[in-house]
């Protein structure tokens, strides 16, 4: 039966690959990525073999610890657990519980996460082969280890099912992290600082922690290398029961689960009244503007964008007080615009088949273009003017601040207009309503990237005659050419937002059925 | 493919409500509707049925203005779907199955937003979504996401939709679709009125006893072709719809074997 479901989740991640080659690609993408860093992790390990025992055990008992607490946490952070191998599904066959344990845990380590731990947690068997006891030690410790990282994954996910499945719950912890991941940067930059001024503090929480069910199992090999038989006794005591103790968890936690489904439809929420549709004013532009602010802030795939905005000028901070040079800190205006202007390229994308209301209803599309564009504005504008002016009370540098706002308003009403007729014409392929932001979109992905990188380049282009205003100014030193472009910005970028909407529109109204005949691809 | 020349509505004949002139498509290698054409009489309540993947769907997207045909055309009361799209989707309501609806917004919100992109102002809009959301027992979770909403009443909140600018065509795909038999009667009572008042209805539905209580013209489609069509007493020619529906599309296998099932 155990090998009954591995067959069964090969068939299913070799099915996934066959439906498109793009599967594959991804895959092999994803695979590279993990090898080159198990290869890293893996030759680090082997490099201690030759360091002092002390630190050998510091490094894997903290890296065991590590790899747990991501198991653990990452697939409910990003609603991406792998779900191939579901329990549910197993409800009708009477599979008896232990052989459906031991499969589903065997077939959580088939998959790029479950064989990179294993070859890392392997490796540590190299650390530790400087006796044959401290390298019999570290496989079991291995072993233990990678099995209880994997089966902690399983009652975490088991557990929070019913959170989980709540739509809130989803759309919150999607947008959430994004907030650690943008500031990855400063995160590690301070963690290695952290590291670098306190090496006794990591030995002393390693030695703590594998005591702990967190490090006792990566701990096996350093203490039989040291010599400390008792310890080493104690602490394979404490990986088995840990193992058993999730085990057992795991178990309880399953069997409820499997008779009592997660409800999904618990946490409503309600808003009173037409709300936005009754304060815009009642014309066909305004509802679609109306409707799309509330994508703005109902809509994770939306949310995620606004998350990002106003950390991006808390990194480029950190980036320039780290350097001393706030060059790219001046233009994190005309950055900001660049990335809430591209935003709506993808807007017809991300409304998927509800795009059909638009063309049953045989909305002008010069209305659909303008209300998506107004909508994005009205905060975009606002935001750009304060990401301009901000950085200059810390730089002090003024004479550059009409140049820097003129190319900002400029980047923003051009790629609005921009962004209104590549939406108008591509289809990207992006996640569906309801989907994580971070779940591998269904689709083409070449044409995606051509769509993006293209539009991207024209972009350019287009707003070439303020880059090169701003350039001038840099050079010369002159403040002309600064003045000039607060002037040009606005003005040739009003003028490409208008022809922009209006030749969205008129490719929206030839072809509308066409373009929901590309969404409905997707789907 | 046989394009057969429009005829002109003479006098005695009032211009049809919806009139679909060989509509054909091909997806690939497959083609999904091969040639339909069809006439449904103003004041109809017309039932288009067929198994799955007839092309029903396709066939009611091409009529719609939704998807464009490779051949034919549609007419909606005289107008050219494909011609003048923007006067045909005036005068038809659609509710299209398997799309997506904008479902984060309210219910309130989603019909509201319905009214509003089809130019309607304001005060008519508020009064006619309010007694849409009662008529169709939406009152109570008018203000609750329609993402957070049941399939059935995710299908009620669309029809709604369909209905908010008193279209002269109402075309449904599939409109009982996991709908509970409460709101079923209340939507069928909405729609043997709107028919009584001289609107025009198709609804696509593979429930046969349903179409044969409801409707009074039917129409028979499988493998994109019309099989037959016509009120529903001729359709059925004295059977009961299942019946001749089945004897028309064929496919019942009548194999033996299975004997084990019964073996215990």
């Amino acid at each position: 039966m155990v090998a009954h479901l591995l067959r069964l989740k090969l068939t299913l991640l070799r099915n996934s690959v066959r439906r498109s080659p793009w599967q594959l690609v991804g895959l092999g993408i994803g695979a590279l990525y993990a090898l080159g860093v198990v290869g890293v992790l893996a030759a680090g390990l082997l490099v201690l073999r030759g360091q002092e025992i002390e630190l050998a055990q510091t490094v894997v008992v903290l890296g065991g610890a590590t790899a747990l607490l991501g198991w653990a946490i990452i697939p409910v952070a990003v609603s991406a657990a792998d779900m191939t191998l579901d329990p549910a599904r197993f409800t009708t066959f009477a599979v008896p519980m232990p052989q459906l344990l031991a499969g589903l845990a065997l077939g959580g380590l088939i998959g790029i996460p479950g064989i990179a731990t294993s070859l890392v947690a392997l490796a540590t068997v190299g650390t530790w082969s400087r006796s044959l006891p401290a390298a019999g030690g570290a496989m079991a410790g291995a072993v233990l280890g990678v099995l209880s990282c994997v089966v902690l994954s399983k009652v975490v996910t088991t557990a929070t099912a019913g959170l989980a499945s709540s739509r809130r719950f989803k759309d919150i912890s999607a947008v959430a992290f994004l907030i650690p991941l943008v500031l990855t940067g400063p995160i590690v930059a301070g963690i290695a600082r952290g590291i670098a001024g306190s090496g006794d503090f990591l030995a002393g929480l390693a030695q703590t922690l594998s005591w702990t069910p967190a490090g006792a199992a990566f701990a096996l090999g350093g203490e039989l290398a040291a010599g400390n038989y008792a310890a080493a006794a104690v602490k394979f005591l404490i990986a088995v029961a840990t193992l058993a103790g999730l085990g057992l968890a795991w178990k309880v936690l399953l069997q409820r689960a499997l008779v009592t489904p997660p409800y999904a439809g618990t946490s409503k929420r309600r808003t009173g009244g037409a709300g936005l549709f009754r304060l815009l004013p009642a014309t066909p532009s305004a509802a679609v503007a109306a409707r799309s602010l509330y994508y703005w802030l109902r809509d994770p795939r939306y949310a995620g964008a606004l998350v990002v905005v106003p950390l991006l000028p808390v990194l480029m901070l950190f980036q320039g007080s780290q350097s001393g040079f706030y060059g790219p800190f001046q233009f994190v205006g005309p950055l900001t615009a660049f990335l809430l202007a591209w935003s709506i390229s993808t807007d017809v994308s991300y409304d998927s088949t509800a795009f059909a209301l638009h063309v049953a209803t045989g909305v002008r599309g010069a209305d659909d273009r303008l209300g998506r564009a107004l909508a994005c504005l009205s905060f975009a504008l606002p935001v750009v003017l304060i990401f301009s002016v901000g950085p200059f009370f810390f730089t002090g540098d003024w004479e550059k601040l009409p140049a820097v706002l003129g190319l900002a308003l400029g980047v923003l009403f051009t790629g609005l207009g921009l962004a209104s007729v590549i939406s108008a014409r591509y289809t990207v392929s992006v996640p569906l309503p309801g989907d994580s932001p971070f779940k591998k979109p269904p689709g083409n992905v070449a044409q995606t990237l051509a769509v993006q990188f293209g539009g991207m380049a024209v972009l350019m282009v287009l707003v070439a005659p303020e880059v090169a205003l701003v350039a001038a100014q840099f050079i010369t030193g002159s403040a002309v050419p600064g003045w000039i472009t607060l002037v040009l910005g606005p003005v040739l970028g009003l003028a490409l937002f208008a022809t922009g909407v209006r030749a969205g529109g008129a490719w929206l109204d030839r072809r509308g059925p066409e373009l929901l005949a590309q969404l409905a691809v997707n789907r | 493919m046989t394009f057969q020349p429009p005829v002109p509505p003479g006098p005695s004949s009032p211009v049809p409500a919806l009139s679909l002139l060989g509509l054909a498509k091909r997806f690939g290698d497959k083609i999904a509707v091969d040639g339909i054409s069809l006439d449904v009489p103003a004041g109809s309540f017309y039932g288009v049925v067929g198994p799955n993947g007839a092309g029903k769907t396709t066939t009611l997207s091409m009529a719609t203005g939704l998807l464009r045909p490779d051949f034919g055309t549609a007419l909606v009361h005289g107008v050219d779907v494909w011609q003048h799209p923007l006067e045909a989707k005036k005068l038809m309501g659609i509710l299209p199955d398997g799309v997506r609806l904008f479902d984060r917004l309210s219910g309130e919100q989603l019909v509201t937003y319905a009214g509003l992109l089809r130019g309607m102002d304001r005060e008519m809009v508020a009064s006619r979504v309010a007694e849409l959301l009662a008529a169709l027992d939406l009152g109570n979770d008018a203000g609750t996401l329609v993402v957070d909403y049941s399939a059935g009443m995710t299908k009620k909140i669309a029809l709604a939709s369909a209905l908010i600018h008193a279209p002269r065509l109402l075309v449904l795909d599939e409109p009982f679709e996991s709908v509970d038999p409460i709101s079923a009667a209340n939507i069928r009572d909405i729609l043997d009125r709107y028919v009584a008042s001289g609107g025009t209805v198709i609804v696509s539905s593979h429930v046969m006893d349903l179409v044969q209580r409801m409707c009074d013209h039917v129409a028979v489609v499988a493998g994109g072709r019309v099989l037959a069509a016509g009120t529903v007493e001729e359709v059925r020619a004295g059977a009961s719809l299942e019946d001749r529906f089945v004897q028309l599309v064929g496919g019942r296998n009548h194999t033996e074997g299975l004997e084990w099932l019964r073996t215990f």
